[in-house]
């Protein structure tokens, strides 16, 4: 996934919103797991997002692939035989902002302008994303966004990601976990569901 | 040393206030009748836990609990959804402001502002409060899971009549040993104690049946053992100061009223002990006891309106006092002169009742024998008031048993009631001890300056030891949870406020060495004396 220059960078940001930005992957298929922390810039500021969707589509709208494997041995064999099918679809992820970096501070909240458009996405490394989950304010955004997906399935995403960069794990998820319990204090189902999810 | 606990959510003076645990704090490891500040924004108070409780945030939680073998679950879950709340009752203000800066500790008047910080008490402030071990404090022992001494004031401590209370085997004697010991060390007063069981004298003996040193042992210049049972107390190999033989004419109409039920007397019959009290004069038990069949007796019966059967019952009654083989016709001295000696020397007197452990002799003798000394020390102190003399030694009267004077049938009889109501007046107060509080007449208990109260655990009896405490309901439970050893609650008079304790050690060579280490400058001055006499 990686490409010249930096090793982490994962994408381009090609739609950008106050609240989350969509970037492509510069290779197919090669969009950073659910949940990941990732980063793009603009300006002075360094947005963060999590990693909350991934598509991959036909780069013409409205032309949909055929099916060409009817006698093909495997389904590398597919992509073997028409190396141009690579060049013909795309991989986007949209990443929910979460904070924004301001000189050496790091905020929890919505950074005051969206991301711009070709900014370079980046994954954080293990150390930053450590750096970023020494505070727990950020959950609050990913619990009360409206999202495609679930929101407590990206919230245990998310901290399954981050809690890789931990060597202690379990502390992690507990700490997390119990600033969640204080957040979701009057949803016992929804605690219940995401507690699920990321018992380590 | 501060150990955090949480903080204040709500609450009242008169219930206590709610504190919220912090999530790393265990209620399992909190326990009733500890200790604990609060950082109040101007004071800081001090007080003592008296109630511990669970809480949910969402109630849906206990309805559908979760799966707690999870260990993820349940770590995430404890203080979070899921916590600890204490109920604390605050009893007094330590520093903060200029009064309690200068004069100490005061009571608290108001209650700590929302989510002041609450934090385990400190050896510190519990000495601050409870003072330190000095002349007139006594180190009684410990709070629970400390290491500092909680100390009586002794001198505070005797201007009111006391009581020990405790279910049988919760260490009243113990405690009632230590007190005497400090009493007759850090205080003026003298004892006069009426030892039922033998206990205080020279030995007694432990749950285990190990033999304990007594008050005699300890220290043998200050204490004076009196017997009623001298073969006993020989066999035992106690060596007493005095055998008390009572004579048939000290006893009084008033003393056989006490022994009404003991004795199974009728009313009319208690009545008739009065009339012929007037009649015969001061010798009338001898001459009651010699009216045989005769017709001059049956002319006595008349003349007094006395029934025949109502005279039988009577007799029956006299003659089991009349057995008791104290008690003779003619006394060789006087019991209650010769006890007085003893105490106006400030040496304190020890009454050994050795086999005569039944009631009948206990209350007899305790009566008979107080009433006169508190008749002499009630002309004293009105000579003294009239300035013709000096005030006498402050005199405690230990007793035991003593729902049996104090009941509230008897108690405005026996002198032991009245020297309980009148309190310090005339220089006497009681040590009370009883394992039925609730046998004693309420007005009794009201007028008790310091109550220790060992393990109770009959409901009754812990609401007469706690009636007319303030937070009542609150300390009932600290009460009842007592451990049934070497735990004590103490509230009242000598104390800023109640205290659970760990009584101090009793019974091993070190204790003992502790114990009389701190004797008074009385001892100290008389070694000086004997090192100067002795080198001339």
């Amino acid at each position: 996934m990686s490409t010249s220059g930096h090793p982490d960078r994962v994408g381009e940001v090609i739609a950008a919103s106050t609240t989350d930005f969509v970037a492509q992957c510069y290779e197919l298929y090669q969009s950073p797991p659910l949940g990941s922390l990732v980063k793009t810039r603009d300006e002075s500021v360094e947005l963060y997002g999590v990693v909350c969707g991934a598509t991959t589509t036909s780069l013409e709208p409205g032309r949909r692939p055929i099916a060409r494997g009817k006698d093909e041995a495997s389904e590398e064999e597919i992509y073997r035989q028409s190396p141009q099918l690579l060049k013909l679809f795309r991989s986007e992820f949209s990443a929910l902002v979460v904070g924004h970096r301001q000189g050496d501070k790091l905020y929890h909240y919505l950074p005051p302008k969206p991301a711009r458009i070709h900014g370079f996405v980046y994954l954080c490394p293990p150390a930053e994303v450590r750096d970023f989950s020494q505070s727990f304010d950020f959950l609050n955004i990913l619990i009360n966004t409206p999202l495609p997906i679930s929101n407590d399935e990206l919230v245990a995403a998310v901290l399954r990601q981050m809690s890789q960069a931990y060597e202690d794990r379990h502390d992690f998820l507990v700490a997390a976990a119990r600033e969640l319990a204080i957040l979701l204090s009057g949803q016992l189902s929804q605690l219940k569901a995401i507690l699920g999810r990321i018992r380590p | 040393m501060t150990e955090r606990l949480g903080i204040v959510t709500s609450g009242s003076l008169e219930k206590g206030v709610e504190v919220k645990l912090d999530s790393p704090v265990s209620v399992e490891d909190m326990a009733v009748g500890r200790y604990v500040t609060v950082e109040g924004q101007k004071r800081r108070f001090f007080g003592m836990i008296t109630d511990i409780s669970l809480g949910v945030t969402d109630p849906r939680l206990t309805i559908t609990p979760p799966d707690v073998s999870d260990d993820f679950v349940a770590e995430v879950l404890a203080g979070t959804a899921t916590y600890g709340t204490l109920r604390v009752m605050p009893y007094l203000t330590i520093g903060g402001d200029a009064v309690s800066m200068l004069e100490g500790p005061q009571p608290v008047k108001t209650v700590p502002s929302h989510f002041s910080v609450v934090n385990l008490a400190s050896q510190r402030d519990v000495e601050l409060v409870f003072g330190k071990e000095d002349e007139r404090r006594f180190y009684i022992g410990t709070p629970l899971d400390m290491e500092t001494k909680i100390c009586l004031d002794l001198e505070e401590l005797v201007k009111r009549s006391n009581g020990v209370f405790g279910k049988s085997g919760t260490g009243k004697t113990f405690l009632t040993r230590i007190l005497l010991i400090g009493m007759l060390q850090k205080s003026t007063a003298v004892n006069l104690i009426f030892d039922m069981h033998s206990e205080y004298g020279w030995a007694g003996s432990s749950e285990g049946g190990r033999a304990v040193k007594s008050l005699k042992q300890l220290f043998p210049s200050s204490v004076a053992v009196f017997t009623l049972d001298e073969e006993s107390s020989r066999r035992r190999n106690v060596s007493t100061d005095f055998v008390v033989r009572i004579g048939y004419d000290e006893i009084e109409p008033e003393d056989v009223a006490l022994l009404r039920q003991t004795l199974n007397l009728t009313e009319p019959a208690v009545e008739a002990v009065y009339q012929l009290r007037r009649r015969l004069g001061k010798s009338w038990l001898q001459s009651t006891l010699d009216l045989r069949e005769s017709e001059e007796a049956k002319e006595l019966l008349r003349e007094l309106s006395i029934h025949e059967s109502t005279f039988q019952n009577l007799l029956r009654g006299l003659q089991t006092i009349g057995r008791l083989p104290f008690l003779v016709p003619q006394a060789p001295d006087n019991p209650v002169k010769s006890a007085l000696d003893y105490l106006d020397r400030g040496i304190n007197v020890v009454l050994e009742f050795g086999r005569y452990t039944d009631i009948t002799a206990y209350v007899l003798v305790a009566n008979l024998l107080t009433r006169r000394i508190h008749a002499q020390y009630r002309d004293r102190m009105e000579r003294a008031m009239g300035e013709a003399g000096a005030r006498p030694r402050p005199l405690v009267i230990t007793i035991e048993e003593a729902h049996k004077f104090l009941n509230p049938e008897v108690s405005s009889q026996t002198i032991f009631g009245t020297i309980a109501r009148e309190m310090r007046k005339y220089n006497v107060t009681l040590l009370v001890i009883d394992q039925r509080p609730s046998g004693i007449d309420s007005e009794v208990m009201s007028q008790m300056g310091t109550k220790i109260a060992c393990l109770l655990d009959n409901e009754r009896d812990i609401d007469s030891v706690l009636a007319g405490v303030s937070g009542k309901s609150e300390l009932k439970s600290v009460l009842a949870r007592l451990e049934s050893r070497q735990q004590a609650l103490i509230f009242g008079h000598a104390l800023p406020m109640p205290v659970v304790i760990k009584t101090r050690e009793y019974g091993s060579a070190r204790s003992y060495k502790e114990l009389t280490s701190g004797e008074g400058p009385e001892t100290k001055e008389q070694a000086e004396k004997d090192i100067e006499e002795l080198w001339g």
